[in-house]
C-alpha cells in the first residue's frame, strides 16, 4: 500500500519544529507501524537524510516506551493498541497520517517524535512504592488477598507508563497514571499503612511536575492503550480527601 | 587466566547457608563511602541496585532506555517459579534444583542451582510484600500453574504480565531508594567501555545518549545486569535495543565468556511474515497448559484445521513425549516442530508453523475459563496476526529467545575481573545449556536480592581505606578515547548499505546455520560468511548524523559491530562442542530417535573464552562440572 506521511521533525529541544511529508510505497499491510517507520528510515539514509527519531524498545505492547500521537490520538485511531502493536492494514491504501510526539510542557521534546517522560520516574519516586527493604519480607501466603481486590489492583498495575493519557489529555494531566498506581497499591493490605502518604506525596510531585488539573473529560481513558479504567481517578480521590482529612500536620 | 568458581566447601544443602554466616561484612559506616556501578535496569539490575542502595552503598544505575522501567524484562509473560509447594504435589527445593539441573542438560553447576531454588521462596515473599499483585485463589492464598519440563504446579503469575509486574516491584523499590538520595539512575546512557586499572573494574565510560557527550563514572565495584544477547540472530524475541555490546567490552577487557553457543530457541512464537519484520513475537509458554500442539499427518495437507479430522491429526509433543506430552522443555518441543516442519508438514503460508490448538481446552473448561487464563495473550495474538485463536488454532514457529551463555562468573557472581560482577541474563547462568520456563525471572530476582548483595561484600570490604577513585586516571584517559575514536570511525565510513542491512545478514547467516540444528559444515561456512561480513561493514555502512546528539542510527550500529564479533565466538564454540546438549544441537550427534547425544566423557564443563586479540581465535579454558547430588543420566521426558 501507499501512504503520505506527515511527520513532525525537531532537531532538538531549543528548536521550533515543523512538519516534513515523505511518501511511501509498497509497504505490506501487515507490516506494524513502527516496521512501516523503519522503512521510512532506510529510505532516509540512503538518501543521505536524516532519519526520524523515535522511541520504541520492546514491540509487543508492554515496555511503554513508543510513543506516537497519529492522526491527533495517542498510539493511533485503535482502542487498547501501542503504537508498535498497530498494524498498516488499520489504514485505507493511499491515505495521509499526521505523526506527532506527545505534546504536554511536562514531556519536552528531545528530538523529532522523542520527548523527556522522567516526571513519571519523579512522581515514582515521591511515594509510588511499598517501603519494604530486601530481605525482611513475611511469608507469602501470611498476606491474604481477597481475589477481587488482587484482580483490582492488577488492572490498575498493568499501567505501562507510556504517558499516553497525558497526550491525550487537554489539560496535560498525569492523574490516570498516578491513578493506577495509587489505585494498586491501596487496593493491598500490604499498602496500607503508607496509604495516605503516598497519595498526598505523589499527587504534590504531579504538581510539581507541570502536569494538568483534571476535568473529567476522560480522554485518558479512551487513550490509554492497556484500558486502565477512569474510575481509578475517583478512588484517588477519595484516597486524597480522606488523606487531607486525615492529616495530623 | 585461572577459573575457580570459588564453590564453598560442605554438604550441598548446607553451602549457602555457612557461606552467607561467614562472609566478609562492610559495616554501615562503610557503605557510605563505597560507590557501586550497575549497568542495567531489569530484574537483576533494578533488584540489586535496590538493595545495594537499602543496604548503604552508593549505587548508580544505568540504562540506555528513557526509564529503568522499559527494561526487556518487562516483557516477560508467563510466570516465575518457586519451591514453595504451596499445592501439596510433591514439590520441594530439591525437585526445583533437579529439574533445573536436569531441564539444562547437565551443564550448569549443582551448588549455584541448589542456591538459585533454595532462594526461590524468598523472592515470592519479597514480591508480595512490594504488592506485586499476583494471581490469586478465592480464600486469598496464591494461584499456581505449571511449567515446561516439569511435574508439579509451582509457578507464580500475574496475568500474562508477570514479568511486567516483578520488574515494577523491582523498579519502585529503586525509585524509593533514588527518592531517598541513595541511588542515581542515569537514563538514556549506554556503557561503551569498562575500565580496568591494577586488574580491577574501577569504572565505565558511558555514552549520554541525548547530548552525546562521553562520561567517565568510577567505583569501587561494576555490576553488569544487561541482559541477553538474542539479538545477535537479528531476529528474536528480545527487545530492539537488546544488545552485548557491555558485557562484551569487559569480554574485551579480560572477563571469560562462558559458553556462548547456548542459546534458547523458544517453541511458541509467532512465524515470521515479511522481510521488513524487526522482531519475533513470543506467546507465553504458559499456553502449552491448555493449547495442544498439532500438525496433519499427511504432507501438504493444505485444508483448513477445522475440516481436518481428529484421525489425520499428528499431537507429535504428544504422542513422542506421553510422560510430559505438550510440556516438554522448550529445545525439545523446537526440535520437534522443526523437524515435523522440516518433514513437509508444517502449516500456514510458508509451511514454517504448527497448530497450537485450544478448542478441547475451551469444550472442557468453557470460554470464560480460557480468556481468565489468557485473554490478554490471545488479543495480542488476534492484534498481530488478525486471527482469532478462541475460533481457530494459533500458529506458531520458534525463535530465538534467550541466551543461556555470557560472562562467566563464579559462585559469587564475580567475573574473571575483580571488581566486575554479572547478574541475570547475562552471566553465563544456573541453566546449562537450556532454561526452564519461569525461571529466568527467578534467576534474575534470586541474583539482585538475595545473592550479590551478599556476596559482593567480600570484595568491597577489602576497599573501605580507598576512598573514591578518581576518574583522572590515565585508564579513563585511555578508555574515553578509544570509545571516541571508534564512534569516529563509524561515522567516517558513509557507505552505502544500513546498519540494519549488516544486521538482517548476520541473523540470516547465524539462523541458517548456527541455529536449531548445527553442524561442523554449516559453522564452517557461517565462520567465513560473518568473517567476510564484518570486513564489510567496516568499509559499506553508513551512520548519519555526528556523535554530539541524539543518534540511535550511532547506537545501533555500535551494538551491531560487536554482534559481528560476537558470532564468531558463538560459532567457534558451537563447532569446538562435539556434542549435542540442551538448545546446542549438532547433526553429528543424536541417538536413533533423533535426541540429543551428551558426551560426558569429553564434554562435561563450562567453555570459558579468553580474549586474545582482534583477529586471533579466543583461547579456551574449561571448567569442570563435578555432579555430586545429581547422577547425569540421558535426559528423557517419554
Amino acid at each position: 500500500m501507499r501512504v503520505t506521511l506527515k511527520v513532525w521533525r525537531q532537531k532538538n529541544a531549543q528548536d521550533k519544529g515543523r512538519f516534513e511529508t515523505y511518501e511511501l510505497d509498497h509497504i505490506d499491510e501487515h507490516a506494524s507501524f513502527l516496521e512501516m517507520f523503519d522503512v521510512l528510515n532506510e529510505k532516509l539514509i540512503k538518501e543521505g537524510k536524516d532519519p526520524v527519531a523515535f522511541d520504541h524498545d520492546c514491540r509487543e505492547g508492554i515496555c511503554g516506551m513508543c510513543s506516537m500521537v497519529i492522526n491527533g490520538r495517542p498510539h493511533g485511531p485503535l482502542p487498547r493498541t501501542t503504537t508498535c502493536q498497530l498494524h498498516m492494514r488499520h489504514f485505507r491504501d493511499g491515505e495521509t497520517i499526521v505523526v506527532e510526539p506527545w505534546r504536554a510542557g511536562a514531556f519536552p521534546v528531545i528530538k523529532d517524535l522523542v520527548v523527556d517522560r522522567s516526571a513519571f520516574d519523579r512522581i515514582i519516586a515521591a511515594g509510588g512504592f511499598i517501603s519494604v527493604n530486601t530481605g525482611q519480607a513475611v511469608e507469602a501466603n501470611s498476606i491474604l488477598v481477597p481475589k477481587e481486590n488482587a484482580d483490582k489492583a492488577m488492572s490498575a498495575a498493568e499501567c505501562i507508563g507510556c504517558g499516553a493519557c497525558v497526550a491525550a489529555c487537554k489539560n496535560a494531566s498525569a492523574m490516570l497514571f498516578v491513578a493506577a498506581k495509587v489505585s494498586h497499591l491501596a487496593l493491598l493490605p500490604q499498602g496500607q499503612p503508607e496509604r495516605y502518604r503516598r497519595v498526598r506525596n505523589m499527587v504534590a510531585q504531579m504538581d510539581k511536575e507541570g502536569f494538568g488539573a483534571c476535568t473529567n473529560t476522560n480522554a485518558c481513558e479512551a487513550a490509554c492503550p492497556k484500558g486502565i479504567s477512569v474510575a481509578n481517578i475517583a478512588r484517588m480521590n477519595r484516597e486524597y480527601l480522606r488523606a487531607t482529612l486525615l492529616a495530623e500536620d | 587466566m585461572k577459573l575457580d568458581p570459588k564453590i564453598p566447601p560442605g554438604d550441598l544443602e548446607s553451602k549457602w547457608t555457612r557461606y552467607r554466616s561467614t562472609v566478609k561484612l562492610v559495616s554501615p559506616a562503610n557503605k557510605r563511602k563505597l560507590d557501586v556501578l550497575v549497568v542495567g535496569s531489569g530484574l537483576a539490575g533494578a533488584s540489586a541496585a535496590a538493595s545495594l542502595a537499602e543496604l548503604g552503598y552508593r549505587v548508580k544505575v544505568f540504562c540506555f532506555q528513557d526509564s529503568p522501567r522499559r527494561a526487556h524484562s518487562i516483557a516477560a509473560q508467563g510466570g516465575i517459579n518457586a519451591a514453595k509447594n504451596y499445592r501439596n504435589d510433591g514439590d520441594s527445593v530439591y525437585r526445583l534444583f533437579y529439574d533445573t539441573i536436569k531441564g539444562g542438560d547437565y551443564r550448569s553447576r549443582e551448588a549455584n542451582v541448589y542456591r538459585l531454588a533454595e532462594v526461590s521462596s524468598n523472592i515470592i515473599d519479597q514480591c508480595v510484600a512490594q504488592g506485586v499483585p499476583f494471581a490469586r485463589e478465592y480464600g486469598g492464598v496464591l494461584a499456581n500453574r505449571s511449567f515446561g519440563g516439569t511435574q508439579v504446579e509451582r509457578t507464580f503469575y500475574a496475568r500474562g504480565q508477570t514479568g511486567q509486574q516483578l520488574l515494577l516491584g523491582a523498579y519502585q523499590a529503586l525509585q524509593r531508594q533514588v527518592g531517598q538520595g541513595n541511588a542515581q539512575v542515569f537514563p538514556r546512557h549506554e556503557m561503551l567501555e569498562l575500565v580496568v586499572r591494577d586488574g580491577r573494574a574501577i569504572g565505565i565510560i558511558a555514552r549520554n545518549l541525548v547530548t552525546g557527550e562521553l562520561e567517565r563514572h568510577s567505583g569501587h565495584a561494576v555490576v553488569l545486569a544487561t541482559g541477553g544477547y538474542g539479538n545477535v540472530f537479528y531476529l528474536s524475541t528480545n527487545a530492539m535495543g537488546c544488545n552485548v555490546t557491555a558485557i562484551w567490552k569487559a569480554y574485551k577487557k579480560g572477563a571469560a565468556f562462558g559458553n556462548p553457543c547456548f542459546t534458547q530457541i523458544h517453541p511458541t512464537c509467532l512465524p515470521q511474515h515479511g522481510s521488513y519484520q524487526s522482531k519475533l513475537t513470543l506467546m507465553s509458554e504458559s499456553l502449552r497448559n491448555d493449547g495442544r500442539v498439532w500438525v496433519p499427518k499427511h504432507k501438504g495437507d493444505k485444508r483448513r484445521p477445522a475440516d481436518i479430522p481428529e484421525s489425520e491429526r499428528d499431537y507429535f509433543l504428544e504422542r513422542k513425549y506421553p510422560a510430559f506430552g505438550n510440556l516438554v522443555p522448550r529445545d525439545i518441543a523446537s526440535r520437534a516442530v522443526k523437524e515435523v516442519c522440516d518433514e513437509g508438514r508444517g502449516v500456514g503460508p510458508t509451511g514454517l508453523a504448527v497448530y497450537l490448538d485450544f478448542s478441547d481446552a475451551i469444550r472442557r473448561l468453557g470460554r470464560s475459563v480460557i480468556e481468565a487464563r489468557y485473554g490478554n495473550l490471545f488479543e495480542m495474538y488476534e492484534k498481530i496476526t488478525g486471527d482469532n485463536p478462541y475460533e481457530t488454532p494459533m500458529m506458531i514457529y520458534p525463535a530465538v529467545h534467550y541466551t543461556m551463555g555470557g560472562l562467566w562468573v563464579d559462585y559469587q557472581l564475580s567475573t574473571t575481573i575483580p571488581g566486575l560482577y554479572a547478574i541475570g541474563e547475562c552471566n553465563f547462568s544456573d541453566h546449562g545449556a537450556n532454561r526452564l520456563g519461569a525461571s529466568a525471572l527467578m534467576q534474575g530476582l534470586a541474583d539482585g536480592y538475595f545473592i550479590l548483595p551478599y556476596t559482593i561484600g567480600e570484595y568491597l570490604s577489602g576497599l573501605i581505606r580507598t576512598g573514591s577513585i578518581p576518574t583522572t586516571y590515565s585508564e579513563f584517559d585511555a578508555a574515553e578515547r578509544d570509545v571516541a575514536q571508534r564512534i569516529e570511525r563509524l561515522l567516517s565510513i558513509k557507505g552505502a548499505y544500513t546498519v540494519d542491512h549488516f544486521h538482517r545478514e548476520l541473523g540470516k547467516i547465524m539462523w541458517d546455520h548456527c541455529g536449531m540444528a548445527r553442524s561442523r559444515q554449516s559453522l564452517e561456512y557461517a565462520a567465513g560468511e560473518v568473517k567476510k561480513l564484518r570486513e564489510a561493514f567496516w568499509h559499506e555502512v553508513r551512520v548519519p548524523g555526528t556523535a554530539y546528539e541524539l543518534n540511535p542510527e550511532l547506537e545501533k550500529a555500535g551494538r551491531v559491530a560487536d554482534f559481528l564479533e560476537l558470532a564468531a565466538l558463538i560459532i567457534q564454540d558451537a563447532l569446538h562442542r562435539e556434542e549435542s546438549c540442551g538448545g546446542h544441537f549438532r547433526v553429528e550427534y543424536q541417538t536413533e530417535d533423533g535426541e540429543a547425544l551428551r558426551r560426558d566423557d569429553e564434554f562435561m564443563y563450562v567453555a570459558a573464552f579468553e580474549f586474545a586479540g582482534e583477529e586471533a581465535p579466543a583461547i579456551l579454558h574449561k571448567e569442570p562440572l563435578k555432579y555430586e547430588v545429581v547422577t547425569p543420566s540421558q535426559r528423557s521426558y517419554k
